[in-house]
């Protein structure tokens, strides 16, 4: 009856990630790289989608073996899991561009301890069907790399005055440059769960009023 | 339902037997990465080392590598002792440079940089940051300030009548303040980043071209 | 090639690099366990000890690894270490120190999930690091660890007590704050690094 879970897929199994529950918005999951690759919209994207690629492929084989694992083992299980795929994919960005790896640098290995990561395969992969599992996952990682890209894309915006490596507004801006610095990370963040608070708050207090309107 | 007991201990065999078999799984697909793309890296490397060479030594279409330990030239060989040095040579093999890795302590942590020796002119022709973590903004501009670049257009690299040290050592002078040849103009608000760059660059002129000179026509004859 | 002095590696690992402020390294403790100084500070002492053994036993199974020529394994194996260090810690603890056990224990399994340990292994092995400088940098980083989460400790103690626009309360202030800490160290970049 453990597996008695619902199995159906739907928006919803999708979805909650990318939303609901953003696992670095509303969960404030992995927060290292987070805040240390965000200096560039291009870093950014490229840690999301390797987060991405890491959460799918580990949720997806931890589903599918999960009830073959004893429970003492399960985490050992898990990391080795997901350590093995994080060096896959520290080897395919090297592959694929040098520059792009040395932007990351060690941030990519560190996807193993990305707490968000674990804390799926442990919460959701062990507990629904690999398909289910995937589909999830996916939304997962996407809502990641939509978190990423928000502070990516902000800083780079106002510490470099580009985007995506493109220079947007010419010669005369002066670049906000403590937005790239440590420093900038955790003001960008820590404004933009301002936001989403305030705007949650405003989200509970018409509800709230629309039921006393009735 | 399987007793409570049952289910919270699980035989030590099964254990080691998933155990083992995760391992197995792990390290078969690790090596499988491993193999696949290591030819990939490899190239990517050398397209980074060229790329970084011929921006250093302005003109150079190949370039071979090698070895300098004890005043004698070997081939490369990864892991050897010696500095690495790569010759540049342009389309008719005529040996047009030589560039060499060095580096100093700048304001963050140290700063790593190739630069081009052009023999002909006996002066430095292009340097590269390859690695640093320089304040953005600030001391990041020792990559890419247009002004700081051109110290390097033909920085002064003779060696003295005796040939073993620079004629001029070269220093690292205030911004807007460079009257030598040999001088490097500071950027201003970077100075501590424009001087570890002076400094790596004649720690290893100082050591390095002394050394290189007797070999200039070993290496010419190897482009031919 | 690596000319860092020892100095130098720990002055900068504890203020200009600091490792939660500047490399954005364990801030999962340093946004959950900085509510009260009288947890934070166990914390960055507990989280500190760690990060000595662990950064001993990774120096000595990156030779090996060297030597074998088994690189890629490098990250699995150090997972590893840690998972064992910090079990080990908490062994040894509980049979020679019971009363430090108790106080650092409940600290003690949210460790291995640190990314500051595992930084910390890396980076050592990219830099180059020898033995000597391995263990500075160990130090350097739980020293930085403990003051970032002291400091922050101290600060929230504080604003528990003002009054604040509801929305700012929790992580968002927390983050607001660690950014005014990060860019008040910004000002010790290039200490130990000038002439």
């Amino acid at each position: 009856m453990k597996r008695k879970t619902d199995n159906r897929i739907d928006w919803e199994t999708f979805s909650e990630g990318l939303w609901r529950d953003n696992p670095v918005f509303v969960m404030l999951l992995g927060m290292c790289p987070v805040l240390a690759v965000t200096n560039s919209a291009t870093n950014a994207l490229a840690m999301g989608l390797a987060t991405t690629f890491v959460l799918l492929a580990s949720g997806g084989l931890i589903s599918a073996i999960a009830r073959y694992i004893p429970k003492q083992v399960r985490i050992a299980t898990y990391i080795i899991i997901i350590a093995t795929f994080v060096t896959m994919v520290d080897y395919v960005i090297q592959a694929i561009s040098l520059d792009l790896y040395n932007a990351l640098g060690a941030f990519i290995q560190l996807i193993v301890v990305n707490c968000m990561i674990l804390g799926r395969a442990e919460a959701y992969a062990s507990k629904h069907r690999p398909l289910k599992s995937l589909v999830n996952a996916l939304g997962m990682g996407l809502g990641f790399t939509f978190a990423l890209l928000c502070l990516g894309v902000v800083r780079e915006l106002l510490g470099a005055g580009s985007l995506f490596g493109v220079d947007l507004f010419g010669e005369n801006f002066q670049p906000w440059v403590v937005m790239v610095l440590p420093a900038g990370g955790f003001l960008v963040l820590g404004t933009w769960l301002l936001l989403f608070d305030w705007i949650k708050q405003r989200k509970t207090q018409s509800e709230g009023e629309e039921l006393h309107a009735r | 339902m399987s007793s409570p007991a049952m289910q919270k201990r699980a035989p030590a065999t099964a254990m080691m037997l998933v155990l083992t078999g995760i391992a197995m799984l792990s390290g078969f697909l690790v090596v499988l990465t491993d193999q696949l793309t290591a030819p990939l890296i490899a190239e990517n490397q050398r397209l980074a080392i060229e790329a970084a060479v011929s921006k250093v030594i302005p003109g150079s279409v190949s370039h071979r590598q090698f070895l300098l330990s004890e005043g004698k030239l070997l081939p490369f060989k990864k892991g050897e002792a010696g500095q690495t040095i790569h010759a540049g040579y342009d389309a008719h093999g005529r040996l047009l440079g030589i560039a060499a890795e060095t580096g100093a302590q700048g304001y963050a942590g140290m700063i790593y940089l190739l630069y081009g020796y052009e023999p002909s002119c006996e002066c430095i022709r292009g340097i590269k940051v390859l690695k640093m973590a320089e304040t953005p903004g600030l001391g990041d501009k020792i990559m890419s300030d247009p002004e700081f670049q051109t110290n390097f257009d033909a920085l002064d690299a003779r060696l003295d009548s005796r040939q073993t040290a620079l004629l001029h050592p070269i220093v690292t002078v205030k911004h807007g303040s460079k009257q030598q040849s040999w001088e490097v103009d500071a950027i201003s608000g970077a100075t501590i980043s424009s001087k570890a760059v002076g400094k790596a660059l004649n720690l290893s002129a100082q050591k390095l071209l002394p050394q290189l000179k007797p070999l200039i026509p070993e290496l010419e004859a190897m482009g031919k | 090639m690596h000319a860092d002095s020892l100095g130098f590696i720990f002055l900068n690992t504890v203020l200009a690099n600091n490792f939660v402020l500047a490399m954005f390294l364990g801030l999962c403790p340093f946004l959950g366990v900085s509510g009260k100084l009288d947890t934070a500070i166990p914390m960055g002492l507990a989280t500190s000890f760690v990060m000595l053994v662990s950064s001993v036993s990774a120096y000595a199974v990156n030779l090996v690894l060297v030597t074998l020529d088994i690189e890629f394994l490098r990250l699995i194996a150090y997972i590893a270490i840690i998972a064992s260090a910090v079990q080990l810690v908490e062994m040894t603890l509980k049979k020679y120190s019971p009363g430090l056990f108790r106080s650092l224990g409940i600290f003690l399994p949210l460790i291995t999930t640190n990314c500051a340990i595992l930084g910390l292994a890396l980076f050592q092995t990219f830099k180059g690091y020898d033995f000597s400088q391995s263990v500075t940098y160990a130090f350097g980083a739980g020293a930085g660890f403990t003051l970032a989460i002291a400091l922050m400790a101290g600060l929230r103690e504080r604003l528990a007590l003002s009054q604040l626009p509801s929305a700012t309360q929790g992580a968002a202030l927390s983050l607001m704050l660690g950014g005014l800490l990060s860019l008040s160290f910004m000002g010790f970049a290039g200490l130990g690094g000038g002439h």
